[in-house]
């Protein structure tokens, strides 16, 4: 399968991002490496370096995982360190892959591939069922907001392809499910290293009769994954061009985090209130300004207003009859990332949408166990890899929705002040 | 039910205006690196979009080897002149007569190390707090690792195990004093979303990246092109060939490929179809196994 080059199939294709997860040795970089192989998005010059390492150290057979290796300290520990990001395209869709460390003390990196995606591949180890890492890597899923997940149960080579054993996970991976916010959720029998059920199917599971994981990937219904309905706009930056020719535009650019705006719109500006009309949205072709008959979450665009209020950047441009939460009082889930401990009663710096601002972290509320799935009120001290939940109030305030609702107005960072390190990512309850 | 949806050149295209965007907003004095090459062409492009009708709010910076095809720098003036944008070069060769770098020997000799000096030096008189490039993640592994927003100590050094972590969209642009970051609005492209945007952009490149005639000699698996910065050894014998180059940078280290590829689309088709990197006409990568990544240690582009 070769990628598209044809030029209308290439103005159409999707993207998808997804991020994989699973515990040290499930084969999580094979199969990556089985992938990108399967798809021809491994080059020869890298295969050749592939090989000729794999040589160095020994091994019988080429070593995919070597593919997704990237700095030198991983190679010399053979383990990765940090989220690496791979591409591969087939004629349907572009793929992107947030590769994230398995590794129990990198759930840090597990959660920011996960922010930005929109499926999830667990890997579970046929011979070794549901362990607490899965549990952990679908709870940060789950956390995430991430719309799809596909459970691929790896190693059916070394369990005799047996059915048995698939059906097992499948049920023992249910009744975690069940206790997570998940919706869509898919189940394949593979074998990264032989390649069964990846791209090609597998000529020894006879008794599967689900899609391979390629396809599964380029056919997950995603149109559906960005929020059209409420209309979000944070102002990034103001465009006053210096020209004559354009005295007195005064444009609004920014990302649509949700929702559809058109011209004629009737809006609001947060946080002074003020209404207006939207008169013009442009973006830029062919070195000309194009008006839009309307435009939607992700484009990044420019939009122009009837009145002359006074609006900058970290102000929000929504619609009058559905607007988001204005407050100071937020409760949250956080994830912790930095070695320094959350520190209570503590001031953090806090990046909202395109808005900065200072905080105070009021009070911990539990922190959740995430292997068992269970909240701890006794044991608040929130660290490295710690995921709980907390009371903060801001300086001014936030305009929001939860993070459930929209996963751009709902979310937010918190920056450590004296050392500029970021520190905790939080989605607003 | 209608349903709204972007192609994946039209996300990437968004996703890189934001963050070109967001450096103008977090930063006080940033510059766009220009290097005459595609990616850096194709970020110009977008630095426009994102901010018409008013000018780009940035200079570009050029670092000069000295060894550039005459092509690219003509291509550059004009682009700027298009555009109004400033420039600002910085020569290697300044650097060099400073005796703050020194002149590699020998055959296979490049100016590509010897940039980062210039280019370090450049960041420090302009005062820059942020360097938008247009390396891309696909291009070699530990580009794979770099982040949107990618922080720069004082020494402008890269610490690849020790990086902040990137969530959302939610760019942390604080810096103490002296530090300063890089920033790779095309991370998630890859060469095929390059040519394809090109394409459908209808962007004008340097007629380099297209097949033509050339004298230029084979050494190992790379065909250099002819020229008075490369040594020639004695059994070298520049010859006729019809090539093109898949990506641009110093005649000494940047390889040609045989190609008949006279238009954009037949790039696509050839790239589409290639089986190698386009790094892997890269010289200055060939050194060793983690040349990128020391390199980019040290505070390359």
């Amino acid at each position: 399968m070769s990628p598209p080059f044809n030029q209308e199939s290439y103005l159409n294709m999707e993207l998808l991002r997804f991020t994989t997860a699973g515990s040290v040795d499930d084969g999580k970089s094979t199969l990556i490496g089985r992938l990108l192989l399967d798809c021809k998005a491994i080059f020869e010059d890298q295969l050749e370096a592939v090989e000729q390492t794999s040589r160095r150290k020994g091994f019988s057979h080429v070593d995919l995982s070597l593919v997704t290796d990237g700095l030198k300290a991983e190679r010399e520990q053979g383990i990765t360190i940090d989220v690496a990001y791979r591409y591969f395209a087939t004629p349907k869709r572009k793929f992107i892959i947030a590769d994230t460390p398995g590794h129990i003390q990198y759930t840090r990196n597990m959660v920011t591939g996960a922010s930005t995606a929109n499926l999830a591949i667990i890997l579970i180890d046929a011979r070794k069922g549901v362990v607490e890492q899965t549990n952990r890597h679908s709870f940060i899923a789950s956390l995430l907001g991430i719309p799809h997940i596909i459970v691929c149960i790896n190693k059916m080579d070394l369990v005799e392809y047996s059915e048995v054993v698939f059906e097992g996970i499948v049920q023992e991976y249910k009744k975690l499910s069940s206790k997570l916010d998940v919706k869509d959720v898919h189940f394949i029998p593979i074998s990264a290293l032989n390649g069964d059920n990846v791209v090609e199917r597998s000529q020894n599971m006879d008794w599967y009769q689900g899609p391979t994981l390629l396809y599964l990937l380029e056919h997950v219904h995603i149109t559906g994954d960005e929020n059209h309905i409420d209309c979000r706009f944070p102002v990034q930056y103001v465009i006053r061009p210096q020209q004559k020719e354009f005295h007195d535009y005064r444009g609004y650019a920014g990302r649509i985090a949700s929702g559809v705006f058109k011209p004629g719109d009737k809006v609001k500006v947060l946080p002074s209130g003020f209404a207006a009309q939207i008169t013009a949205i442009h973006q830029v072709e062919h070195g000309e300004l194009e008006a839009l008959d309307e435009a939607f979450s992700p484009q990044s665009v420019t939009i122009t207003l009837d009145t002359d209020v006074d609006i900058s950047r970290g102000d929000m441009i929504v619609r009058e009859n559905n607007t988001p939460t204005v407050g100071q009082d937020i409760d949250m889930m956080v994830c912790w990332m930095n070695d320094k401990k959350l520190v209570p009663n503590g001031k953090y710096a806090i990046r909202h949408t395109t808005k900065e601002a200072r905080c105070i972290i009021k009070d911990v509320r539990y922190k959740v166990d995430i292997n068992s799935l269970h909240r701890n009120e006794q044991d608040k001290e929130i660290g490295m890899n710690d995921i709980g939940r907390i009371l903060i109030r801001t300086t001014v305030p936030l305009f929001y929705d939860s993070y459930r609702k929209n996963r751009i107005t709902g979310s937010v960072i918190l920056i450590d002040e004296g050392t500029n390190e970021t520190v905790a990512a939080g989605m607003i309850i | 039910m209608h349903y709204y949806h972007l192609s994946h050149l039209h996300q990437l295209e968004s996703e890189a205006i934001f963050v070109i965007r967001e450096a103008a907003a977090q930063f006080e004095h940033p510059v766009l690196l220009f290097s005459g090459g595609k990616d850096s062409i194709v970020m110009t492009h977008l630095a426009y979009k994102a901010f018409y009708p008013a000018r780009i709010p940035f200079p570009l910076l050029h670092i000069d080897t000295g060894h550039n095809f005459p092509e690219t720098i003509e291509y550059r003036d004009n682009l700027v002149n298009k555009l109004g944008v400033r420039l600002e070069v910085r020569f290697v060769q300044d650097s060099i007569d400073k005796g703050r770098a020194t002149e590699e020997k020998g055959p296979n000799a490049s100016r590509n190390l010897l940039q980062t000096v210039t280019l370090l030096d450049a960041l420090e008189e302009l005062k820059v707090d942020a360097a938008l490039g247009g390396a891309r993640r696909d291009e070699e592994k530990a580009r794979a690792k770099e982040r949107f927003f990618s922080h720069r100590d004082e020494f402008s050094q890269w610490d690849p195990k020790n990086q902040r972590p990137e969530l959302w969209y939610l760019f942390n642009a604080r810096r103490h004093a002296g530090e300063h970051f890089r920033i790779f609005p095309l991370s998630n492209w890859t060469e095929l979303d390059i040519w394809q945007y090109i394409a459908m952009e209808k962007i004008e490149l340097p007629n380099l990246y297209f097949s033509h005639e050339r004298d230029c000699i084979s050494r190992g698996n790379m065909i250099l092109a002819k020229s008075d910065y490369l040594y020639l050894r004695e059994d070298e014998k520049p010859q006729r060939m019809r090539v093109r180059f898949r990506t641009i940078g110093d005649m000494t280290c940047t390889g040609a490929v045989l190609s008949p590829a006279a238009s954009i689309d037949d790039i696509i088709i050839e790239v589409a179809a290639s089986r190698v990197t386009e790094r892997g006409t890269r010289a200055d990568d060939k050194r060793s196994e983690t040349a990128m990544e020391d390199r980019k240690k040290a505070g390359y582009f």
